[in-house]
């Protein structure tokens, strides 16, 4: 800046310098916070209904007419499912009555690290959806897990799980067909399906002896 | 106000001169890791370019409070505040755009380009050149990360606008190749980025080589040489 050097010792142009930089800090800090306060109430809507719309993928919202989103169950670290940290349980319910439950799991051993996948588990055992909503499995090869990357549209891979329950499937079931199990998979890519079938397979197990707790059968909060 | 001689200067800086992806090599960590295909390189660059053009019109009209000694401060600080806010508010009002461009809005924030446009230009110039500069150097970087996108994205799974269902749900993409295309993972892979950015580059320097090359073997047209700069 055209300041003439004379007019500020040393201390002076750096407290003059520091006094810029603050009154800089405050406005955009004010903007910020102007912005985040006025933007808040929208963002809190379209994450709920961005939630919304994952369930939806795993269980029709017909089945259902309940708020889902406000009956929950917070569920500790939970190491059956692959989980280190706390994860929301959602219940779904019809006139009271307990119909499903939607519930995060990790397959820990993918190709490329993680697998999350939302789990939606009917009352009677069976499986309703399952949906893998965080991957970083190669492109083109291990990511057909995910449907939208499924290049078999009609019937995506993930799409095998549907009804499937611990009573109709045995434990040697829960395996890609190379591993004699019943599960499809694409050839060139069967560690990224053993890993989910097998996170899908230990969440179901986790769940099946709690069900009366999970469910909350007796008593709901509805 | 801004003449047409400037004007052309800026974009023609912008798209082929002094083009950020090519010429300048900068921001090359969203480069690889977002063109795996054209849609992404698209979407990143649509979204560079209005970070650009904001940032570059702020600091442009704040260019005489700030001292020169804090200036790089300054800018972050701008930068950064003026990408939550757009953030923020394309989070709140245009929800669906925000769920395709979402995850690039915070990677821009660390996108040395727009630092180095807001440094390099905007600190120096007035605000409605520096929006030309800033969505010029967008553009430039479009064509680019679109071109690489595309070729990566042929390459690697024969496919052309693959992910365009994402932003326009009735819209597929294109099969290029036939379906029983076995795929070539490299080029999916950042080595590929890198090797086919190399031949983008190597394909701007032989052009203007060529051109050079050319200007050289013509009778020397004095007028033209001092009217450009």
């Amino acid at each position: 800046m055209t300041v003439a050097p004379q007019e500020f010792s040393a201390s002076g142009m750096a407290l003059r310098t520091a006094a810029i930089l603050f009154v800089f800090v405050i406005i955009f800090t004010g903007v910020l916070s102007a912005a985040y306060q006025w933007t808040k109430p929208a963002i809190e809507a379209s994450a709920a209904e961005e939630k919304m719309k994952l369930v939806d993928e795993v269980l029709p919202r017909g089945d259902y007419d309940n708020d889902l989103l406000s009956d929950t169950l917070t569920l500790p670290p939970t190491p059956e499912l692959g989980l280190d940290e706390a994860t929301t349980l959602y219940r779904a319910r019809k006139g009271g009555q307990p119909v499903a439950i939607v519930y995060e799991a990790v397959a820990p051993d993918g190709y490329a690290g993680k697998v999350k996948l939302l789990i939606a588990l009917r009352a009677d055992g069976s499986l309703a959806g399952v949906r893998v909503t965080q991957h970083k499995e190669t492109p083109g090869l291990g990511d057909y897990v995910d449907p939208k990357k499924d290049k078999n549209k009609a019937t995506p891979w993930i799409g095998q799980f549907a009804g499937l329950s611990l009573a109709t499937v045995t434990d040697k079931g829960w395996r890609v067909k190379k591993d004699h199990g019943r599960f499809d998979y694409y050839a060139g890519a069967t560690i990224t399906p053993r890993a989910v079938i097998k996170a899908v397979h230990k969440a179901v197990k986790w769940a099946d002896p709690q069900r009366d707790k999970l469910f909350a059968r007796t008593g709901g909060t509805q | 106000m801004i003449t047409r001689e400037e004007f052309r200067t800026i974009a023609n800086n912008g798209i082929w001169k002094q083009n950020t992806s090519i010429v300048q090599i900068l921001g090359l960590c969203p480069l690889l890791a977002v063109t795996t295909n054209a849609v992404n390189g698209i979407m990143l660059s649509l979204a560079t370019i209005l970070v650009m053009a904001i940032s570059n019109v702020a600091v442009a009209s704040l260019r005489n409070f700030i001292p020169h000694e804090i200036r790089i401060p300054v800018f972050i600080l701008i930068v950064a505040a003026l990408v939550t806010v757009v953030d923020l508010l394309f989070n709140a009002n245009l929800h669906e755009l925000y769920l395709v461009l979402g995850i690039f809005i915070p990677l821009i924030v660390t996108n040395c380009i727009v630092l180095a446009r807001v440094e390099a230009f905007a600190a120096k110039n007035p605000p409605l050149q520096s929006t030309f500069d800033g969505i010029f150097m967008g553009v430039g970087m479009l064509w680019t990360l679109a071109l690489l996108g595309a070729m990566r994205e042929l390459l690697g799974s024969g496919t052309l606008f693959g992910g365009i269902d994402m932003v326009f749900p009735g819209l597929r993409p294109i099969q290029l190749l036939p379906e029983s295309y076995p795929g070539f993972l490299l080029a999916l892979l950042p080595p590929g980025a890198f090797i086919l950015l190399g031949c983008m580059i190597a394909w701007k320097n032989w052009l203007d080589a060529r051109a050079t090359a050319r200007a050289q073997r013509k009778p020397p047209q004095p007028a033209v040489t001092a009217g450009a700069h």
